[in-house]
C-alpha cells in the first residue's frame, strides 16, 4: 500500500488554482479559505498517519448555501473534493489529493434541536459524537454508538463511515441509530432522506449514504436517535487459558440468549501491553482476557451476571471477578481502552487492523496470526469485539527501520485475507477509505464492484466525490453502463413455468 | 402470459436475462401476499420465487441465517424459535388485511417491503438486521453484497439498498438476516380511558423512562375491541410492551406503574393474551374487516399524531390507531382514500410518508400509492433505480411512475 496509487492530478485544475482559490473565497468569505502551506498543514492527514498530502485548497463552509455553491461549482468545473469531518478515519477517508478542495465541515458545530418526547437531536455534521451525549446527559440520556475517538469524531464523519464501538452488539451502529440527514450531491442539490420518523420513504439511500466514505453526498444535517442510560452497568473480567475457551464462553453466552451491552477479548500480548501501562489487575497467566459489561436494571444486571458466571466456569476460566462498585468497572475497562496507547509503549509504532470474522473462526484466525508474526518477524497484539466477531490486530513495527512499514502492510493485507477466507469481511468499522481499497477484490468480485460503482454513478457521476477511495480502479460510468445480455435461448430451458 | 418458477439462483439469472435481452417486463413475486400494495403493475410475465426455497445457513451462537429468497417466512420463524431465536423486527404479515389468510410470505418478500412491527421502536426493520444478498440486476447481472458477520462496512451498502425496494432494483435470490435471542418473557401493561393526546403524552413519558419498553401502541375507543378477540372491551387502550428475563420484566412493569399511576386505570396483560395483542397490532387486524375501503400507513413524527389524526377529522371521516409511540399511525377510510387532506396534513404535522396499502383497483391507479418525492430526491431515486435496471425491466412502475413503465403501460 506504500505504493499507494492516487487518482493523476488534473494539471488543468492545478494550474487554475489562484483562480479556484478566489473563487472560493466568493463563496465563503472571512477566514473560511485556508490556502497556504504552513495552513494545510494541520489538513494533510487523518487518522492513518502514514499518509500525506497538501489538498489544492482548505475550505470550511457555514452555510448548506456554502456546500451546495461550492459543489455546484466544482462539478461545473471537473474539481476534485475531499470531504472530511473531524480528520480521525483510521482508513484514509480523508486523505487530501493534491487536485481537490477539501472541504472541512468542522464548523457546522450546533446541536439545532433536542427533542425529548420524540428522542430525537438534530445535529450539524461537525457536532462530536460525544457531544450530542453531552448535551442530552442531564436529563438521562445518551447517543449510543461509541466509537474510541468519540471525544473528537464528528457525527457527520460517523454517518459517512458507519461508525459502531463497544456496545453496538446490543445497541447497533451509525446506521441502525441515525433517523435522517440532510445531504448535498455534488451537482448542489439538497436532498433530504428520512425525519424524526421511522421509515424511509422510498428507496432506502439513508441506508446506502451511512458508510458511503463520502463518495456520494456531504452530510449536511443528521437526525439521531437518542436512549435513556441504562440504570445500572457492571463488568465481569474473566480470564481463559486458551483463546479457544474465552470463543466458546462467547459463544454459550450468546447461545443462553444474553446479548450484552459490551463483550471484549484481548489476547496475552495485549492484556501484557494493557497491565504494564494501566495497572489494570489484569491476571497475566491467561491466554485470553474477556471482558463482559451487562447493563440495565439492577435487577436484571444481578440475575444475568450469576449466569454469565456459570457460563464462564463451565467453560474453565481461570479468573471470573464482577465489578462491585462503579470505580472497579471503569478500572476493568481502562485497560482495554487503553490498548492502543499500551501497545503504543512497547513499540515504536503500530498499525491497527479491523476484520470481521465469524466468532467460531477465532481459533484459526489466531494461529494463522501466529505464523504471519514469525514469518514477517513483526509482533502482533490482538483485541476483538468479540461479541460480534470484529477483530482489532495491532501489528508492531518502526517506521524508522527501512522497509518495516511495508512489511507491516503486508502482513496486515495476509490478516484480511485470511478474515475474508474464514467467511469474513475487510473492515468492521474502520472503513475501506485509501487502505483496504486494493484489497477490494479479495472480497468481491467484478460484477459486484461494478454494481457499486454504479451505485456511485447515480450519486456523482463525473467521480469528483473522494476519488480514489474505496474502490481500486476508477471506470467511467458511460463504460459501466454495458448490459450483459445473452439473447437468444435460455441456458436452463427446463425452468419451471406456467 | 409465462410465469417463471426458477428453483436456483443460475435459473434466476438465466429468466432476468431473457426478459432483458426480450424488453419484457417482468413481476417479482413470492406468494403473493403483498401484491395489492404498490401502483398497479401491468407485466405480460412473472418470476415466482416461491420455490427457491430452504435455509442455507443458520447458526445461532453466531446469530446469523442465510437462506433462499422463497423461503417462508412461517419456517424460519419456526426454525428459529426451536433455537429460543427469533428476526426481532418482527415481520408483519398483511395476509389478514388483504383477506389472503395469515402465515404465508416469504423472507425474500419481508426484504423487498422492508417490512417490522411493533418492536420497531427498538429493534428497527427489516433494513436493521439484512447483512448480506445475493441478487441479480435488471441489467441481467449476479451480484453480491455485504457478507454473513453482523458487522461489515465494506463498500455500500447494497443490501438495505434492497429493503423497502419492492423487487424494482433486482431480484434477490438470497438473504443473510442478524438474528437474536427471543425474550424469555413479555407483559403488556395498560392504560385506560385516555384519549388520543394524553395517550401520545403517557407513551412518550414510559419511553423516555429506563423501562426499556419495546412497544408502544393506543387504540382509541372502538379499536380496542378488535384485537386478541375482544379480550380488551372497547375502552381506549394505551399499551406498553415489556419484554426480557423475568425478573427484570417484573421491575420495568412496576416501574412503568408507578410512573403512569395518574394517567388512568392500569392493566396488566400477560403470556398468550399480550402476544395475541401484539400480534394483532403488527398485522392491522383491527382493519382486516373484509372489505377493500382504504387503509393508509402513515410513517410521522411520534408526538405529532394526534394532532395530525385530530385535524384529518374534521375533514374526513377516519378510523385511527396508533403503533410505534405513534410514529406508526393506521388509517381507514370511510369510501374515498382523501389522499390530498392526508398528505397535506402530514406535511403540516412534521412531515413523513403515507402509504396508500390497501384500496381498490381504480384509486390505486389514481392516487399516488407512495409518498411524492421532492424533486431532486424523486431525480436521484430515479438515477437510481436506472442504474440498477435500466430498461424498467423489473416490477415497472410500481414505486413510481417512470420513462420505462410508461413506454410499457403505452405499448
Amino acid at each position: 500500500m506504500s505504493g499507494l496509487a492516487m487518482p493523476k492530478p488534473d494539471a488543468g485544475t492545478l494550474s487554475r488554482r489562484a483562480e479556484i482559490v478566489a473563487d472560493m473565497r466568493i463563496i465563503v468569505p472571512g477566514e473560511g479559505v485556508v490556502d497556504t502551506v504552513n495552513g494545510m498543514r494541520a489538513f494533510e492527514t487523518d487518522g492513518l498517519t502514514a499518509y500525506r498530502q497538501l489538498p489544492l485548497v482548505v475550505v470550511l463552509p457555514e452555510t448548506v448555501g456554502q456546500v451546495s455553491r461550492i459543489l455546484k461549482y466544482c462539478n461545473e468545473r471537473n474539481i476534485r473534493v475531499v470531504p472530511r469531518g473531524s480528520g480521525t478515519s483510521l482508513s484514509g477517508g480523508a486523505l487530501p489529493l493534491e487536485d481537490a478542495v477539501l472541504l472541512v465541515m468542522s464548523r457546522f458545530n450546533r446541536i439545532l434541536e433536542i427533542d425529548y418526547s420524540n428522542r430525537v437531536v438534530v445535529a450539524q455534521p461537525g457536532v462530536t459524537n460525544l457531544g450530542i451525549t453531552h448535551a442530552v446527559e442531564q436529563e438521562g440520556f445518551y447517543y449510543a454508538p461509541d466509537p474510541s475517538s468519540q471525544i473528537a469524531c464528528s457525527i457527520g464523519g460517523n454517518v459517512a463511515e458507519n461508525s459502531g464501538g463497544v456496545h453496538c452488539l446490543k445497541y447497533g451502529l451509525t446506521a441502525n441509530n441515525v433517523l435522517g440527514i440532510e445531504m448535498v450531491l455534488m451537482d448542489g442539490a439538497v436532498v433530504r432522506l428520512g425525519g424524526k420518523h421511522l421509515d424511509a420513504e422510498g428507496y432506502d439511500l439513508l441506508g446506502v449514504m451511512t458508510g458511503s466514505e463520502g463518495l456520494l453526498g456531504v452530510v449536511t444535517e443528521v437526525t439521531v436517535r437518542i436512549l435513556k442510560k441504562p440504570e445500572t452497568a457492571r463488568a465481569l473480567l474473566i480470564g481463559f487459558p486458551t483463546s479457544e475457551q474465552g470463543g466458546q464462553c462467547v459463544a454459550d453466552i450468546i447461545g443462553a440468549g444474553i446479548v450484552p451491552g459490551g463483550m471484549e477479548m484481548m489476547d496475552r500480548p495485549a492484556i501484557r501491553a494493557a497491565e504494564d501501562f494501566v495497572h489494570a489487575g489484569y491476571p497475566l497467566d491467561v491466554e485470553a482476557l474477556l471482558i463482559v459489561e451487562l447493563d440495565g436494571p439492577g435487577v436484571e444486571v444481578d440475575h444475568l451476571i450469576g449466569r454469565v458466571e456459570a457460563i464462564a466456569h463451565a467453560n474453565g476460566s481461570t479468573t471470573c471477578r464482577v465489578s462491585t462498585s462503579e470505580q472497579e468497572r471503569l478500572t476493568f475497562w481502562a485497560g482495554r481502552k487503553a490498548a492502543f496507547p499500551a501497545v503504543g509503549r512497547i513499540s515504536p509504532d503500530y498499525y491497527c487492523m479491523d476484520g470481521t470474522i465469524p466468532r467460531k473462526e477465532l481459533p484459526r484466525v489466531l494461529a494463522g496470526m501466529r505464523e504471519l508474526s514469525e514469518r514477517y518477524g513483526l509482533g502482533v497484539a490482538n483485541v476483538f469485539h468479540a461479541g460480534d466477531g470484529n477483530l482489532h490486530p495491532l501489528i508492531l513495527y518502526d517506521a524508522n527501520v527501512p522497509g518495516e512499514l511495508d512489511k507491516a502492510e503486508a502482513f496486515g493485507a495476509d490478516i484480511l485475507r485470511l478474515c475474508v477466507k474464514v467467511g469474513g469481511v475487510l473492515t468492521g468499522e474502520h472503513g475501506v477509505g485509501v487502505e483496504k481499497r486494493d484489497l477490494m477484490g479479495e472480497m468481491f468480485s467484478e460484477a459486484d464492484l461494478d454494481q457499486q460503482m454504479r451505485v456511485k454513478c447515480a450519486f456523482d457521476p463525473n467521480h469528483l466525490l473522494n476519488p480514489g477511495k474505496v474502490f481500486p480502479q476508477l471506470r467511467r460510468c458511460a463504460e459501466l453502463g454495458r448490459m450483459h445480455v445473452h439473447r437468444g435461448q435460455l441456458a436452463f430451458p427446463d425452468i419451471p413455468r406456467f | 402470459m409465462t410465469i417463471f418458477a426458477p428453483t436456483t439462483a443460475a435459473e434466476v439469472l438465466d429468466t432476468v436475462r431473457w426478459a432483458v435481452s426480450e424488453e419484457a417486463p417482468v413481476e417479482v413475486v413470492g406468494h403473493g401476499t403483498k401484491r395489492g400494495i404498490g401502483r398497479p403493475s401491468q407485466t405480460e410475465h412473472a418470476i415466482d420465487l416461491s420455490r427457491l426455497t430452504g435455509v442455507t445457513l443458520y447458526e445461532p451462537e453466531e446469530l446469523v441465517l442465510s437462506a433462499r429468497a422463497g423461503t417462508p417466512l412461517a419456517e424460519i420463524e419456526e426454525l428459529l424459535a426451536g433455537r429460543g431465536q427469533q428476526l426481532a423486527f418482527e415481520p408483519m404479515d398483511y395476509g389478514r388485511l388483504f383477506g389472503t389468510g395469515p402465515g404465508r410470505g416469504t423472507i425474500g418478500g419481508a426484504l423487498a417491503a422492508n417490512l417490522s412491527g411493533p418492536r420497531r421502536l427498538k429493534a428497527g426493520a427489516a433494513r436493521d438486521h439484512i447483512l448480506g444478498v445475493a441478487a441479480v440486476s435488471g441489467r441481467g447481472d449476479a451480484f453480491r453484497a455485504g457478507g454473513r458477520v453482523v458487522k461489515n462496512v465494506t463498500g455500500y451498502d447494497l443490501s438495505k439498498a434492497m429493503a423497502g425496494s419492492w423487487g424494482t432494483l433486482a431480484v434477490v435470490t438470497d438473504v443473510t438476516f442478524k438474528v437474536l435471542p427471543a425474550a424469555e418473557t413479555e407483559t403488556t401493561v395498560l392504560v385506560r380511558g385516555l384519549n388520543d393526546g394524553d395517550a401520545a403524552a403517557a407513551m412518550a413519558l414510559a419511553m423516555g423512562s429506563s423501562a426499556e419498553v419495546s412497544s408502544a401502541a393506543h387504540l382509541p375507543e372502538g379499536v380496542a375491541a378488535r384485537v386478541a378477540g375482544g379480550a380488551l372491551g372497547g375502552d381506549p387502550a394505551t399499551l406498553l410492551r415489556v419484554e426480557g428475563f423475568g425478573p427484570s420484566v417484573a421491575f420495568r412493569v412496576d416501574m412503568l406503574q408507578g410512573l403512569l399511576k395518574n394517567a388512568g386505570a392500569i392493566e396488566i396483560v400477560a403470556g398468550e393474551t399480550s402476544r395475541a395483542i401484539w400480534r394483532d397490532i403488527r398485522d392491522c387486524a383491527p382493519f382486516a374487516d373484509g372489505t377493500m375501503r382504504p387503509v393508509w400507513r402513515v410513517s410521522m413524527t411520534p408526538g405529532s399524531a394526534a394532532p395530525f389524526v385530530f385535524a384529518l377529522r374534521m375533514e374526513a371521516g377516519a378510523d385511527a390507531f396508533y403503533d410505534w409511540q405513534g410514529g406508526l399511525v393506521w388509517l381507514r377510510m370511510e369510501a374515498d382514500p382523501e389522499a390530498e387532506a392526508v398528505r397535506r396534513l402530514l406535511k403540516r404535522f412534521g412531515g413523513g410518508h403515507a402509504t396508500l396499502v390497501r384500496a381498490e383497483p381504480q384509486w390505486l391507479a389514481a392516487v399516488p400509492v407512495f409518498e411524492p418525492q421532492p424533486t431532486a430526491l424523486a431525480a436521484l431515486s430515479r438515477r437510481f433505480k436506472e442504474q440498477f435496471d435500466p430498461k424498467g425491466i423489473l416490477n415497472p412502475g410500481r414505486m413510481a411512475a417512470d420513462a420505462s413503465s410508461d413506454r410499457f403501460a403505452a405499448s
